[in-house]
């Protein structure tokens, strides 16, 4: 039967790490500025090998990026995600798929790759967060523009985006789902005010965003007038996988910061603690082996459902990975002080403290679409089971009570 | 790039069509009603059955090289087919024949008497019992019940799986210089199987008495050790793959369910309390199986990962994952799943004996910890898939 080690050709893998390590040697990541690394792998093809030639891709399998990261990472560069963690993970992908001409495309994306412009997504409002169909924010056409209207939240990096994923209204008379329409949005102009919000880690990643009579561009819509839903789907699933997406090597990222704290605090090793983190190491590691089935057995195209099962279990092995770590560190877990409203540009600071992240880590099962969303997504798009009786799918928008 | 020719995790056609067999065979010769019938018979399954599952599907031979009268195949294709054969809780000696004694023997050294038992293995001729202490993870002492002087043999070792439909006998012993691995006629003088109730009705278990037996010694010292070793982790590995298949039939059968069950009005599964656990046991099951088929590609390839540390993660992952999905499954069945009549608690004593076997969770668990919390992070083993 089958040998397990050389069943397919590794030419595209090799072809593709060929390429970056070519980069990296061209243009040392240690040395040279971020932007001038990431325009050489965007200009290579390598800022997201599955799209296009041309627009940073190769139209390679998406499954080889992280040959890519990996070999970056190994020569000390930054993730390009996490530069530009919305616009490269869900803008990108959402611009691909339905942006006006290639022209504008690739505008967008160079910078968006070497993070000198930073996205934003406008899509929850006060009203509208699980439910976000139900937003209430406006666009009424005015001429090639249209006037925008109303109030987003939760908008992370909204202080330092250049762009903003924006889903507004453009028919109240519709059912909800049928009365939105997606724009790109500039956030600098007049019209558009930005107010940091604070959040309980004492930092505000992310803002309120009052738009009074801000303009867009016809030619910055995305997709047809009246079906951005299907457009904000997109987006959303491509937020799943690049929130849940995120894997390392074994024994990395948030279950290496506790392997270093156990390994740290000899001292306050018990029976207890010890069995608590081989179980969350283990669940850590099935994870991580999990999403790299995953990938390889994913078809090429479109991030599935199974952006959502890594999201779901991501963000709680985080919680309780953090959890772990403040109960090792016991009553020394309550020396924190440091309740500075900072405003970084992205939240994966590698110098916050552990109580720091341990705080960060409640908005996991939030951000991106809440845990029970999730489960929702899981039973009824992946199982089949029945949806929730529902009142508001058929009639018009704005007949349908809000609160 | 070496490393990306390991494609770890990649299906072969093969093997889909090894699935695809298998799950029609489960369907066609052995439904329900059929395993039901057979628990109850003395020996607990079917002869021409189980001929069958080796000579007409090749499924007890794929540990067997070709070259010895099996199907050469990887314990990755092994773990393909114990899903499939757990899915459908396929009676007979699986676990004492396929996944334990015949890897015992496929590492012993070569021989005549070796290579004619594992042919006859291999084709469903006979079936064997791998006779150790099979309730711990493998650690080369504490496996032996049985001391060997030379080689007459005497112990007793309980809970053997398939000991009483057993044609042969496998025995882990202790010697003077080591471990020995030897081979009993069960029908030879001294000999005694006990058959003893078991939790799981679908998988006996027995009771051997060795009283100064003479065996047929196939391997001593550090062969033997290997030999076990090579048993243990295969079984460890292919038990993890039959609970995979458990919880995955399981959560098939609950949501099926679940789609059809109304109350006030609505199917049951519209609630979010059903539907939510529906999706917790989906992920369950789907790192299960990550987990079960990470280990037969460590088991297969040592570039991959340590493979006693693979094994440790499928049988503490699979444990608890069957064990809950099954209780869940039970539960969101409601009063009929409490029934006699329900197939349910067919695949929850399953799951709960299989959670008993080669290691508990907890026991996996410590050896996990040993590996990756007792060492310096720079000891830490890196398996190969790491890279996607
Ligand atoms: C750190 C952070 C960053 C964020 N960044 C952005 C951003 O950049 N851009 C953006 O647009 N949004 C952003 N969000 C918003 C985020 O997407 C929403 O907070 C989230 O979708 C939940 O919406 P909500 O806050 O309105 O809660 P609600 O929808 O009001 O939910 C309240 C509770 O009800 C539960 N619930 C709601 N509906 C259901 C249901 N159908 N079934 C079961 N339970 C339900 C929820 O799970 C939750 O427990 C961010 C949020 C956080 C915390």
């Amino acid at each position: 039967m089958s040998s397990p080690t050389t069943t397919r050709p590794a030419s595209d893998a090799a072809r593709v790490a060929q390429a970056a390590r070519e980069v990296v040697e061209a243009h040392d990541p240690l040395s040279v500025p971020r932007e001038e690394l990431f325009g050489a792998l965007y200009d290579a093809g390598l800022a997201w090998v599955h799209h296009p030639e041309g627009l940073g891709g190769l139209g390679l399998s998406r499954g080889l990026q992280p040959v890519v990261d990996q070999i970056v990472t190994d020569a000390g560069g930054e993730r390009m995600f996490a530069v530009n963690p919305i616009g490269y993970g869900m803008g990108a992908p959402t611009v691909v798929e339905y942006g006006p001409d290639r022209d504008q495309v690739g505008a967008w994306l160079r910078p968006m790759a070497t993070g000198e412009e930073i996205w934003c997504q406008l899509f929850s409002e006060p009203g509208a967060g699980s439910d976000v169909a139900g937003l209430a924010t406006s666009a009424v056409r005015d001429g090639d523009e249209w006037v925008v209207n109303g109030q987003k939240v939760w908008t992370t990096l909204a202080h330092v985006a250049r762009w903003g994923m924006l889903v507004a209204r453009t028919d109240p008379e519709q059912p909800k789902h049928r009365g939105l329409t997606y724009f790109v949005i500039d956030m600098t102009q007049p019209g558009v005010d930005v107010r940091p919000l604070r959040q309980m880690t004492g930092q505000a990643e992310f803002n309120e965003v009052h738009l009074h009579d801000a303009r867009v561009l016809d030619a910055h819509r995305l997709g047809e007038v009246g079906a951005g839903w299907k457009v904000a789907i997109t987006t959303l699933m491509n937020e799943r996988t690049a929130i849940g997406g995120v894997t390392g090597r074994r024994g990395s990222g948030v279950i290496g910061e506790a392997l270093g704290l156990w390994r740290a605090h000899p001292d306050r090793h018990t029976p207890v603690l010890r069995d608590r983190l081989a179980a969350l190491w283990t669940r850590a590691e099935t994870h991580r082996l999990t999403l790299a089935r995953a990938r390889r057995t994913a078809s090429a195209g479109q991030p599935g459902p199974e952006g959502s099962v890594s999201k779901l279990v991501g963000a709680e092995l985080n919680q309780d990975v953090y959890e772990f770590c403040m109960d090792l560190l016991g009553p020394d877990a309550l020396l924190y002080d440091d309740w500075t409203m900072d405003r970084g540009r992205v939240h994966t600071d590698p110098n916050s403290t552990v109580q720091q992240r341990f705080l960060r880590s409640r908005a996991n099962t939030i951000e991106g679409g809440t845990s029970e969303v999730m489960r929702n997504i899981l039973g009824e798009r992946v199982l089949g089971l029945p949806g929730e009786p529902r009142s508001d799918s058929d009639r018009p928008w704005k007949e349908v009570p809000r609160g | 790039m070496a490393e990306q020719e390991l494609r770890e995790f990649d299906v072969t056609d093969e093997q889909r069509e090894l699935r695809a067999a298998l799950h029609r065979f489960a369907e066609r010769q052995h439904d329900e009603a059929t395993l039901r019938r057979l628990v109850d018979t003395t020996d607990g399954f079917d002869r021409a059955l189980w001929a069958r599952l080796g000579t007409e599907l090749g499924a007890l031979s794929l540990a067997v090289p070709e070259d010895l009268g099996g199907a050469g195949g990887t314990c990755v294709d092994q773990a393909v087919a114990a899903e499939e054969l757990g899915a459908a809780l396929v009676t007979g000696p699986l676990l004492g024949t396929v996944a334990l004694a015949v890897p015992a023997l496929v590492a012993a050294p070569a021989g005549d008497g070796r290579d004619a038992l594992l042919a006859a293995l291999a084709d469903g001729s006979r079936t064997a019992a791998l006779v150790a202490r099979l309730t711990t993870p493998y650690d080369g002492a504490s496996a032996a019940g049985v001391t060997a002087d030379g080689d007459r043999l005497t112990g007793t070792v309980e809970h053997v799986p398939d000991a009483g439909a057993a044609d042969v006998l496998v025995v882990a012993a202790a010697g003077p210089e080591g471990p020995v691995l030897a081979v009993v006629d069960p029908g030879a003088d001294g000999v005694r199987v006990q058959r003893c109730g078991s939790f799981d009705v679908t998988r006996p278990v027995g009771r051997v008495v060795l009283d100064g037996v003479t065996g047929t010694v196939l391997a001593t010292g550090a062969d033997a050790d290997g030999a076990l070793r090579h048993a243990f982790r295969t079984a460890g590995a292919l038990l993890a793959a039959e609970q995979a298949g458990i919880a995955r039939r399981l959560l098939d059968l609950t949501v099926a369910y679940a789609k059809e069950r109304l109350q006030f009005g609505r199917p049951i599964g519209s609630f979010q309390a059903v539907k939510h656990r529906c999706a917790d046991m989906l992920v369950a099951v789907e790192q299960a199986r990550t987990a079960a088929l990470h280990a037969a590609w460590a088991v297969d390839d040592p570039r991959v990962d340590d493979a006693d540390l693979a094994v440790s993660i499928a049988q503490a992952t699979c444990s608890e994952t069957a064990y809950r999905v099954a209780a869940d499954a039970v539960q969101l069945h409601g009063g009929i799943g409490f029934t006699w009549e329900h197939v349910a608690h067919l695949y929850y004593k399953r799951a709960v004996a299989d959670a008993a076997l080669l290691g508990s969770a907890e026991a996996h668990r410590e050896r996990i910890a040993v590996l990756v919390l007792d060492t310096l992070g720079d000891d830490v083993r890196e398996p190969r898939v790491a890279t996607g």
